[in-house]
């Protein structure tokens, strides 16, 4: 892979060489050097803009209670640096109880979605069986469907379960989604269809098929969806604000909003809570974004 | 070659089906059954015909979260098509320190939307920093109320957005521009086209099915604003409601125990078919190119 994607961009810098000298200027594929530090410049300026108002937030919430938040330029680092504002947070509202809520449903959703995506993407991608093309179908359209249309109705289903104002609640819809299957099936495509029938040759089970065989193969794509299912449990809003009732049960997400409208905290206070949300999901998606970044791009050449 | 019993696949892809059956396709179904009835909680639902859809057209909020989520998607869709182009044109090249920038410019939006639009009320505050900046070059005398206007509170909510949006769409082209040919590059640049040329004739082009792509997509999270709106205005929809987004409005309208769950289907269908035309929109145009291609 990694052979593959250099080799035409050594030989286009080895072309980009011997044109210099020729032409010079204006060839898009010979950084120049004006051209590097103009690049340079504007990238440093979007990661200004993109990371600025995180930052700030960050250093407001080390912020002690006699720093004035409110000067100009906003100073970013904390005059009396302090943790107390993460202790005193949680005394207004649990918010560590939240993250953990938060926590819960998402690596339940993780877990789920990887798992039930490859058992089905690979059914449905692998094997033969009437009734397919409708279960395609079906997953299909669902996916032009946003979860706001059927959310009053999924609230009657999710009541009707004896499941309203729990976290069982919120993790159950979300259990498996279509789209996630439809990806690992797309994956299961590009396995050659030799390996497989081998493995059935060599008298391999279906579940060893997929243990040793489909797994194998779908690893990168099912990284992207472990990332994406993730991200989207832990960041989601509406469905818990809807599902849950009692500030006792509350996930992150719908606490932070919680905490800000009916507490009219400190400032440092609300930043500390954001922190709580914000920075394990960064450090997740940090750890893991060479597989997203590479398995996006997969994803899109194949899809 | 047959390698499994008939039920396997079943099996295998059962709970996938079963989940997309009872949590998408009943409770659409229903919320369209639900639409033509009277139906709130705790009592038997009578139907009424189109009585809820004649009921939007004469609902004001109703009018007021139209308009909210229009403006939003007039003014998103252009911004979030070109801009995160821009930056991905800016981030494809493998310079030093590039795999950082991508990264950090992923942030946003893997941020929380309720996490970004409570650190941009706090820049947005009256006291805010955004406010300070511009008493400090002059521009006003006091500060803007931004929180607290129809339309100001409109734009914050359409900045937070674009912010939090451009690196997820910046991704989408990324994956495109890997498909620009290079040859046509060069070779516009052997015929004399300068870079703003070549942005023109070849790169733009070469994306514009992930234009299309990226403005349908932005269009339909444009419609379905909920977070942005509801942080931002701390649940209340801004002065009068007039920032209601369609969806705060559905949420309004059919919880609790008095909910109006016939009326908050109603807005839901036609939710839905607000979602379908941008998607209508690029398969009539994709149409359209293809018959175009052979004359």
């Amino acid at each position: 892979m990694t052979a593959a994607t250099e080799r035409p961009e050594a030989r286009r810098a080895k072309r980009a060489r011997t044109t210099r000298r020729g032409r010079g200027a204006g060839d898009p594929t010979k950084p120049t050097m004006a051209g590097l530090i103009l690049r340079y410049a504007l990238l440093l300026l979007v990661f200004a803009i993109v990371i600025g108002p995180l930052l700030w937030q960050l250093s407001t919430s080390f912020k002690g209670p006699g720093e004035d938040l409110y000067s100009f330029p906003p100073s970013l680092i904390p005059q009396e640096p302090t943790f107390q504002n993460y202790g005193t947070v949680a005394e207004v509202v649990p918010v560590y109880r939240y993250a953990f809520h938060s926590l819960l449903v998402a690596t339940g959703s993780v877990l789920t979605n990887v798992v039930l995506a490859v058992l089905g993407g690979y059914a449905l991608a692998c094997m033969r069986f009437r009734g397919k093309f409708i279960v395609l179908g079906v997953l299909l359209s669902t996916m032009l469907l946003p979860a706001e249309v059927t959310i009053t109705s999924n609230l009657l289903t999710v009541n009707g379960l004896g499941l309203g104002n729990s976290l069982w609640g919120v993790f159950l819809p979300g259990a498996i989604a279509a789209m996630n299957v439809l990806l690992i099936a797309t994956a299961c495509r590009m396995i050659p269809k030799d390996v497989l029938d081998a493995a059935v040759v060599d008298g391999a089970t279906t579940w060893q098929r997929i243990r040793h065989v489909v797994w194998p193969n779908v690893r990168g794509m099912a990284s992207v969806v472990a990332i994406f299912t993730f991200i989207g449990a832990w960041d989601d809003y509406l469905w818990p604000l809807m599902v849950l009732t009692e500030p006792s049960k509350y996930t992150l997400t719908v606490g932070m909003a919680y905490l800000n409208s009916n507490f009219s905290p400190d400032p440092r206070l609300i930043a500390a809570g954001t922190m709580v949300a914000l920075v394990p999901i960064i450090v997740v998606f940090s750890i893991l974004q060479r597989y997203f970044f590479k398995g996006v791009q997969e994803g899109a050449v194949k899809g | 070659m047959r390698s499994h019993k008939w039920f396997t696949p079943w099996l295998l892809a059962g709970p996938a089906l079963i989940w997309v059956l009872v949590f998408s396709l009943w409770p659409f179904v229903n919320t369209v059954i639900l639409s033509f009835t009277d139906a709130r909680p705790l009592r038997p639902a009578q139907p009424v015909g189109f009585a809820q859809y004649e009921r939007l057209l004469s609902d004001e909020q109703f009018g007021y979260a139209l308009i909210t989520c229009l403006v939003f998607v007039v003014v998103c869709v252009p911004l979030l098509t070109i801009l995160p182009l821009l930056l991905a044109l800016l981030v494809e090249k493998q310079i030093p320190g590039i795999a950082i920038f991508r990264t950090t410019f992923y942030f946003p939006v893997v941020a929380s939307a309720v996490v970004v639009a409570l650190i941009w009320s706090w820049i947005f505050d009256s006291r805010g920093v955004l406010n300070q900046a511009l008493e400090w070059m002059g521009l006003v005398d006091k500060p803007i109320a931004f929180l607290v206007d129809r339309w100001w509170l409109l734009a914050c909510a359409i900045l937070l957005t674009v912010w939090k949006g451009l690196g997820y769409y910046m991704v989408v082209y990324l994956a495109a521009l890997g498909n620009v040919g290079k040859e046509l590059h060069e070779a516009a640049m052997m015929d004399g086209a300068g870079p703003f040329r070549r942005f023109l004739n070849v790169t733009i082009p070469g994306v514009r099915g992930a234009m299309m792509l990226v403005s349908a997509l932005v269009a339909v999270s444009a419609m379905r604003v909920f977070t942005e709106l509801d942080i931002l205005s701390n649940g209340t929809g801004g002065p009068g409601g007039y920032d209601m987004s369609i969806v705060m409005l559905i949420r309004q309208v059919g919880s609790g125990l008095s909910g109006n769950l016939g009326y908050a289907a109603a807005i839901s269908v036609v939710l839905f078919l607000l979602t379908l035309l941008p998607l209508l929109g690029i398969a009539f145009m994709n149409r359209e190119k293809k018959t175009k291609v052979p004359a």
